[in-house]
């Protein structure tokens, strides 16, 4: 279950409005490459994975892009904070205000809402892990075209927070994913739902015994993050604000 | 905008995310040792910052709520700046 922590993961202070902006930063909350397509991916995929490190991986990214989602609407908020209406019909929010008022509805940067069809979960645990990669790497691109289109460093600061951490969450499903196809290719293994061949004998079925999976299939066999990364405990954000923090080397 | 409760709030926030840095860190590699130990300091040192905090400011978690009236409501909420 979810204990809610009163703060931000990462701190946002935005002091000039921008709807525009907000108009197209919202696709990281409600678009295909966002944190809600994100963490329901994750939090979904978690039941059927048959890794513990894969379970855990899953359901602690799951959580931090909820953090994360919570960091965008935040940011959406604060720059369409007490603009009037007018000025956000002008600047391309007409359609938005008009249903939504200053609310913060999951929609991509062209107004069409969230659906379930941006996340994919298949219950197999090496498609389901390929799809975690590329889903970052697309939140990384998306979170770099977005700070390519301004210029306030109070809201760069937090997207570009959120960027790095989209490349951190890729390197964790690099490694989660080896650890599976691992574990997959300890022994023989069927790669057909084991239960396919359910109700018939031995003597009519020929389960393939000698299928093992990924022994030559590898998908991800040049998709390699950096092997030996740790933490980024020395690269934090923060790295102006506590010393204590900053002592901590990996 | 910098006050004491912003700058210990920030450092805060720095501690947690070496928290859960070092939490999905050990989630692949459950066998360093070295990586469980800093994870250990700082989950110690976040927990007193975070008792000085709520102490003075109010409470983060609602299980923190210790006082009258009830000061969960209260702003600011994390979203206004």
């Amino acid at each position: 279950m979810w204990v809610y922590e009163k703060k931000l993961q990462y701190p946002v202070k935005i002091k000039n409005c921008n709807p525009r902006l907000a108009k197209y930063i919202i696709t990281q909350y409600g678009g295909p490459d966002g944190e809600l397509a994100a963490s329901l991916r994750y939090l979904s995929q978690r039941y059927s994975m048959p890794v513990e490190a894969a379970k855990a991986t899953l359901n602690d990214i799951g959580t931090e892009e909820l953090a994360h989602l919570e960091i965008v609407g935040t940011i959406v908020y604060q720059l369409t904070k007490g603009v009037p209406p007018q000025i956000l019909e002008k600047e391309g929010l007409g359609g938005y205000y008009a249903d939504h008022d200053r609310g913060i509805y999951p929609v991509n940067g062209d107004g069409v809402p969230f659906t379930a069809a941006y996340i994919g979960v298949k219950g197999d645990p090496v498609a389901d892990l390929v799809e975690d990669l590329a889903a970052e790497q697309k939140a990384r691109a998306t979170y770099e075209g977005l700070i390519n289109m301004t210029d306030d460093p109070d809201v760069i600061d937090p997207l570009r927070f959120l960027r790095e951490r989209e490349v951190v969450h890729f390197q964790r499903f690099g490694e989660a994913l080896r650890i599976v196809q691992e574990k997959l290719n300890e022994r023989p293994f069927y790669v057909k739902k084991p239960d396919y061949a359910k109700g018939k004998t031995m003597s009519n079925v020929s389960p393939a015994a000698n299928v093992s999976p990924a022994s030559n299939v590898s998908p991800a066999a040049n998709v390699s993050p950096a092997a030996n990364v740790g933490p980024m405990t020395n690269l934090s954000p923060f790295s102006n604000v506590s010393p204590a923090a900053e002592k901590k080397k990996k | 905008m910098h006050d004491a409760r912003e700058k210990l709030l920030r450092e805060i926030q720095a501690l947690e995310f070496m928290e859960i840095e070092l939490n999905l860190y050990l989630n692949t590699h459950p066998y360093d040792q070295q990586a469980l130990m800093i994870f250990r300091n700082t989950v110690q040192q976040r927990k007193m910052l975070l008792d000085n905090y709520e102490r003075m400011y109010g409470p983060l978690t609602a299980s923190a709520s210790n006082s009258f009236p009830w000061p969960w409501i209260e702003s600011p909420w994390p979203w206004e700046a």
